[in-house]
């Protein structure tokens, strides 16, 4: 049961940055490599801003001070990554919107390396984490089962997210704009859309979106510049897992990842005493995770590419 | 295949130039740039070596570097084919190479202590423990098996779109070093031996089996072998095989198709290119150049660990076909060696130049990878077609083409 709440929240996080790859899949039938990356720098910059000389939070200050902190933290740093992901698809996208496919698949990589390196230069290839930060006691705990505050608030943060995600797409006008877009470019420029516009504004989303994933993963895990690169496509399986360009298919899918892992590391199906009988013993089932993960990925991409929640059309709905 | 150049006509030698028959053109240049690389281990030796304070690179590269400059162009030419030809975006193409290594490791080493097998080994003795094949059959089995590799990967996902493709290949890349890695105890078997990978593993043994066939050469004759020149000759041999493989197949039937594919996959196959095949082969192809140098280097280095199979290394390569020109071959050649030599040296040279000379305190080395993503970017931005651009390929990318699969449309 413990595991199952592990496997929720680490896929909560893989959901926020699964979505950023489904709603740029979703415009612009672009696999955007540079996600994950900056998802993993936004990580970092939160780091910054938590510890040190700016907030100088540490896990002695009360409970009132470090959620506030971390609420100010996402006010930061979410708006920072949103232009930030919003200036990439400026510069690096936008010039190769009518070029063949594979262009801008292939400067996405470039991008890619290139976030992970600024990474690189400015938090060296420490590992940064605020893993203490929240205090492990149990927020709930009925019967054997118990869920601590330091998973608790990953699921506080990310609920409201979705709420007000889906509330953008659905009932907005720049959501609907998202939509037309998403469905027919050509056609929404001639419904009077500022499709460059519409696009930037659903790469900022993805960026603010993977900025909050930032600051929850630092919370659980340690992380370093080039995180990004494994998580990202963690997040990428789970987006085509439940149905690229579907926004609920994303978090299903992430969902879904969050579980096989945490079920994979916590179960130790290879150890003699739990699944000897059955699998045959290949060492620690960790070293395997991102076989299976892969595995997955691909199983998926060649029996039912269109994922989960299968759709037909890419639609940002 | 004109270069280029011999367009450009200016003044009496440029008219005569272009007066030469179109295969002159093409042979003259190419004679001579095989001469200078052929000749490179003895101007290296008695002329350039002297260098050791030049400006920028420090020094030239040694010949051992250039053996592994010429491993990773015929990479860069191996995934050539399935990039440039196939137009088929290929991000895990380190796979192969892996493959290719591995193969090595498992056919021509000590690792598997508990069979004795010897076959036209030379230089290792039959007391020891094993499997010792030839490496030149071990270097042709490692094509082969990687080739099947290739179309074990491409038969169920070659159906995919482009990126698509793209993101499984690069799934079948993680893959294969997260296998090697934990390799070596499967259900009690070890087939990679984990993280410590497979070492030592059989050199060629250039002229060892001429000495024993011969009762023992004589000696100053031996003491010529140096190792790293006849590694380096060997390289530079498989090199030209693989690029006139590589030219003659992009002129034959089947490059053709790939790049009618590359062009318009629905109009090829309206025109009875049986789509699926022709992808498969590429990946094949492609995958057996990668297969066969990774094998080579393994036995170079004599070893092979999966610490060096990551994604970057099929960035990196990725990076050699963007920058050369897709489709080009002595684009892909030109771009690949200085890629491979800023790898191996040129970029820790650079620094420590920079260090000395600047008050700059600038790692260049370590930004290595940064370097390469600008260097994708602009080129995708600014100069997609490369530095050397195929000239089919440079009308596509300015008229532009559509690329939608039919199985794209047909969804």
């Amino acid at each position: 049961m413990n595991v199952f709440f592990i496997g929720l929240t680490n896929g909560a996080v893989y959901g926020l940055v699964a979505l950023g790859y489904t709603l740029v899949y979703g415009i612009l039938q672009l696999i955007n490599f540079a996600h994950g990356d900056v998802f993993a720098l936004s990580g970092l910059v939160a780091f910054s801003v938590l510890s040190g000389k700016f907030l100088g939070i540490t896990s002695d200050d009360s409970m009132v001070i470090i959620i506030g902190a971390l609420l100010l933290c996402l006010i930061l740093t979410m708006p920072l990554f949103a232009v930030g992901n919003a200036l990439i698809e400026l510069v690096a996208y936008r010039r190769l919107r009518t070029a063949p496919r594979l262009a801008p698949l292939i400067t996405a990589v470039g991008v890619s390396f290139i976030v992970q390196n600024v990474g690189l230069a400015v938090y060296d290839v420490e590992f940064y984490g605020a893993t203490e930060l929240l205090p492990r006691s149990n927020a709930i705990e009925i019967g054997s089962f118990a869920y601590q505050w330091n998973k608790l608030i990953v699921l506080l943060i990310v609920v409201p997210l979705l709420v007000s995600l889906t509330w953008f797409v659905r009932s907005t006008r720049q959501g609907k704009a998202m939509r037309a877009t998403a469905q027919d470019k050509d056609a929404s420029a001639m419904m009077g859309i500022n499709v460059n516009r519409t696009i930037s504004v659903t790469f900022a989303l993805a960026g603010a979106l993977a900025a909050a994933a930032g600051l929850l993963f630092l919370l659980q895990f340690n992380m370093r510049y080039d995180t990004g690169f494994q998580l990202g496509l963690f997040a990428f399986t789970a987006a085509v897992l439940g149905g690229i360009g579907n926004l609920s298919g994303a978090v299903l899918g992430a969902t879904i990842i969050g579980l096989i892992e945490a079920f994979n590391e916590g179960l130790r199906w290879g150890h003699p005493l739990d699944g000897a009988w059955f699998f045959p013993d290949v060492g620690a089932p960790s070293d395997w995770t991102r076989a299976v993960i892969f595995g997955i990925l691909i199983a998926i991409l060649v029996f039912r590419p269109e994922g989960l929640l299968g759709e037909r059309t890419a639609e940002g709905t | 295949m004109e270069r280029v150049k011999g367009r450009s006509g200016m003044g009496a030698a440029g008219r005569g130039w272009n007066q030469l028959p179109e295969r002159a053109r093409t042979l003259i240049p190419a004679t001579i740039l095989i001469l200078l690389a052929v000749l490179y281990p003895w101007y290296h030796e008695n002329w350039l070596a002297e260098f050791t304070n030049v400006p920028v690179i420090i020094n030239f590269p040694s010949v051992s570097t250039a053996v592994i400059v010429i491993v990773f162009v015929i990479m860069a030419v191996g995934l050539n084919i399935v990039v440039g030809y196939a137009g088929l975006l290929d991000l895990g193409y380190v796979a192969f190479y892996a493959v290719g290594a591995y193969t090595a490791g498992w056919l021509a080493s000590g690792h598997f202590q508990q069979v004795s097998f010897h076959f036209g080994s030379a230089g290792i003795s039959r007391d020891l423990n094993g499997i010792h094949v030839n490496v030149w059959i071990v270097l042709l089995a490692a094509g082969l098996l990687t080739a099947l590799a290739g179309i074990i990967i491409g038969l169920p996902t070659l159906r995919l779109r482009g990126d698509y493709l793209a993101i499984v290949t690069l799934g079948f890349g993680e893959i294969v070093p997260v296998f090697v890695r934990n390799g070596d105890n499967l259900g009690g078997f070890n087939l990679t031996a984990g993280t410590f990978g497979i070492n030592p593993i059989d050199s060629p043994g250039f002229g060892e089996g001429l000495n024993g066939a011969w009762g023992g050469l004589p000696v100053n004759f031996q003491q010529s072998f140096i190792r790293e020149k006849l590694f380096f000759y060997a390289a530079l041999a498989l090199l030209l095989i693989t690029l006139f493989c590589s030219v003659r197949l992009r002129e034959s039937r089947l490059g053709r198709a790939w790049i009618a594919i590359r062009e318009d996959e629905t109009a090829a196959a309206a025109m009875g290119i049986p789509l699926m095949r022709t992808k498969t082969w590429a990946y094949a192809l492609g995958a057996f150049f990668g297969g066969i140098a990774g094998a080579y280097y393994a036995s170079f280095k004599s070893g092979a660990f999966p610490s060096e199979f990551y994604f970057n290394i099929s960035v990196f390569l990725l990076c050699m076909v963007v920058l050369g020109g897709m489709g080009s071959v002595w684009g892909v050649v030109t771009a690949g060696s200085i890629l491979a030599w800023l790898n191996v040296e040129g970029l820790a040279n650079i620094g420590t130049y920079l260090k000395r000379q600047t008050p700059l305190d600038f790692e260049v080395a370590k930004y290595q990878f940064g370097i390469y993503g600008v260097i994708i970017v602009l080129m995708m931005l600014f100069r997609p077609t490369g530095l050397i651009p195929e000239r089919r390929r440079k009308l596509e990318m300015e008229e532009g083409v559509q690329d939608e699969s039919v199985y794209g449309a047909s969804r």
